[in-house]
């Protein structure tokens, strides 16, 4: 029964974050926690990836005569382009946001809705 | 032992992090709650041997992403308001696919196992042979910089093309381009400008 | 920010240091830890600390908005262009192989290239973007 939980936390955990980004972004009404919810869900994608390249005993990627086992490298390039690439979108989303807030004066959505009659 | 412990004790303090996020109703400490997790998912990946991505992630997450949503806030204001009904429906859709993912996980081949089959692909060529041909001992710059060059050119084109984007979206004065602003009143034919009277109007035909 | 004197002067004395640690990243992301991506977002926090506590206007100085924007498609083009540089040394698209005599010579060559084009565009594309949210008048 341990084994199976700690053979399975991280997944869990990343499934755990993951939802929590998602319910904040379809569930709350503000534009700037929307992508700070996005931006969690985002991370467990990047925790659920970097966990399934870890092995166990093994070390960071980088060679040495002294060590045998690393971890997998290909999740770490992966992801850590998905980073940076993450932030740039967040800027672009957050870019619009500012417009959306000049041209609205707000950032909620169900005020939003209302100023373009969609309600 | 005492790695799993860090491990299990670190996610945790992430997921709590997170459910604070969602319940906290002032942006200003859900944008500083935010950089505590990214620094606590840095320390995770640390953690994982992804001493690269853990770096990334503290430079970025914690640090440009903080500055950024602070910038934001002193642009938008940071009360997020209540929402007017409780949400059920998306409550639901949010189990459902948690528990679907959750069952999932027990197919998947356990933490750590070095016969995963994510780890048996293409890792084991570049763990045994980058050295000799690339030349670099930190693998994860051979892949990013020569093996996946093609991906890595395009992982660039995106973060110029995210720039440029940002630069049209504010690169101009307030109000004075042709922007989101003025588009409904040449879209829709009439002088509505979209300031605050005409929306409430608006809103009240609709 | 610019009457706390203590954030002045402790920020003037980090700043050179938060740069050359940029560049220590930047060129040492071949045998430890780091590389372009990392490097150029810690080269760009050096100038947005400077942006928070001297003022935009005086950051601007130091960095032109107009070389920061042509910076950020400088990066892409010198990435690109190595690419090219491969593909006329006879060998495929971002083949740095062909780049020396030796095989291994030249992708270390190559590598430290496009790095250094990473880095440009994303500190420059950083810089950029924290320059039109802090200049957004409210």
């Amino acid at each position: 029964m341990l084994q199976v939980i700690l053979d399975h936390y991280n997944y869990w955990i990343a499934i755990f974050l993951m939802m929590v980004g998602f319910y904040t972004v379809v569930a709350r009404g503000n534009l700037v926690k929307k992508l700070v919810g996005l931006n969690i869900f985002q991370t467990s994608v990047f925790l659920l990836y970097i966990s399934m390249g870890k092995v166990t005993g093994g070390t960071a990627p980088i060679l040495d005569d002294r060590f045998q086992v690393y971890s997998n490298p290909i999740p770490h390039v992966l992801i850590l382009t998905a980073i940076v690439v993450g932030v740039a979108t967040t800027a672009l989303g957050l870019g619009l946001v500012v417009r959306i807030r000049e041209s609205y004066g707000t950032i909620e959505e169900d005020e939003l809705d209302l100023a373009d009659g969609e309600t | 032992m005492i790695i799993t412990l860090i491990d299990i004790i670190l996610l945790t303090f992430m997921g709590a992090t997170a459910f604070a996020i969602l319940r906290l109703r002032s942006l200003f400490a859900v944008v500083m709650l935010s950089g505590i997790y990214s620094l606590l998912a840095a320390s995770m990946f640390v953690s994982l041997d992804a001493v690269d991505v853990a770096f990334t992630e503290a430079a970025v997450g914690a640090g440009i992403s903080t500055v950024l949503m602070m910038a934001v806030l002193a642009l938008t204001g940071e009360r997020e308001r209540l929402p007017a009904r409780t949400p059920i429906l998306p409550l639901v859709v949010v189990t459902l696919t948690g528990a679907a993912l959750f069952y999932a996980t027990f197919e998947m081949p356990a933490f750590g196992d070095a016969n995963a089959p994510v780890n048996l692909h293409v890792a084991p060529h570049y763990l045994k042979n980058s050295f000799a041909e690339v030349g670099l001992p930190n693998v994860v710059t051979s892949i990013l910089a020569s093996y996946r060059g093609y991906d890595t050119l395009g992982e660039v084109t995106v973060i110029f093309t995210a720039g440029v984007a940002v630069m049209l979206l504010l690169g101009g004065r307030k109000g004075d381009d042709a922007g989101i602003k003025r588009e409904p009143a040449d879209d829709a034919g009439n002088a509505d400008s979209g300031d605050d009277d005409d929306r409430d109007t608006r809103g009240g035909a609709a | 920010m610019r009457h706390h004197r203590v954030l002045r002067i402790i920020s003037k004395l980090l700043i050179p240091f938060i740069m050359l640690f940029a560049l220590y990243v930047q060129f040492h992301g071949d045998f430890g830890p780091g590389g372009g991506f990392q490097a150029g977002v810690i080269f760009a926090s050096a100038f947005i600390l400077y942006g928070l506590i001297f003022g935009l206007e005086n950051v601007r100085k130091v960095a032109p908005p107009a070389v920061v924007t042509r910076l950020i498609a400088a990066g892409v083009l010198l990435y690109a262009g190595t690419g090219y540089a491969g593909l006329f040394g006879g060998g495929n698209f971002l083949d740095y192989s062909v780049l020396r005599a030796d095989p291994v010579a030249g992708q270390h060559l190559g590598i430290m290239v496009i790095e250094f084009g990473v880095g440009t565009t994303v500190a420059a594309t950083m810089i950029t973007i924290f320059f039109l949210f802090a200049g957004r008048d409210r």
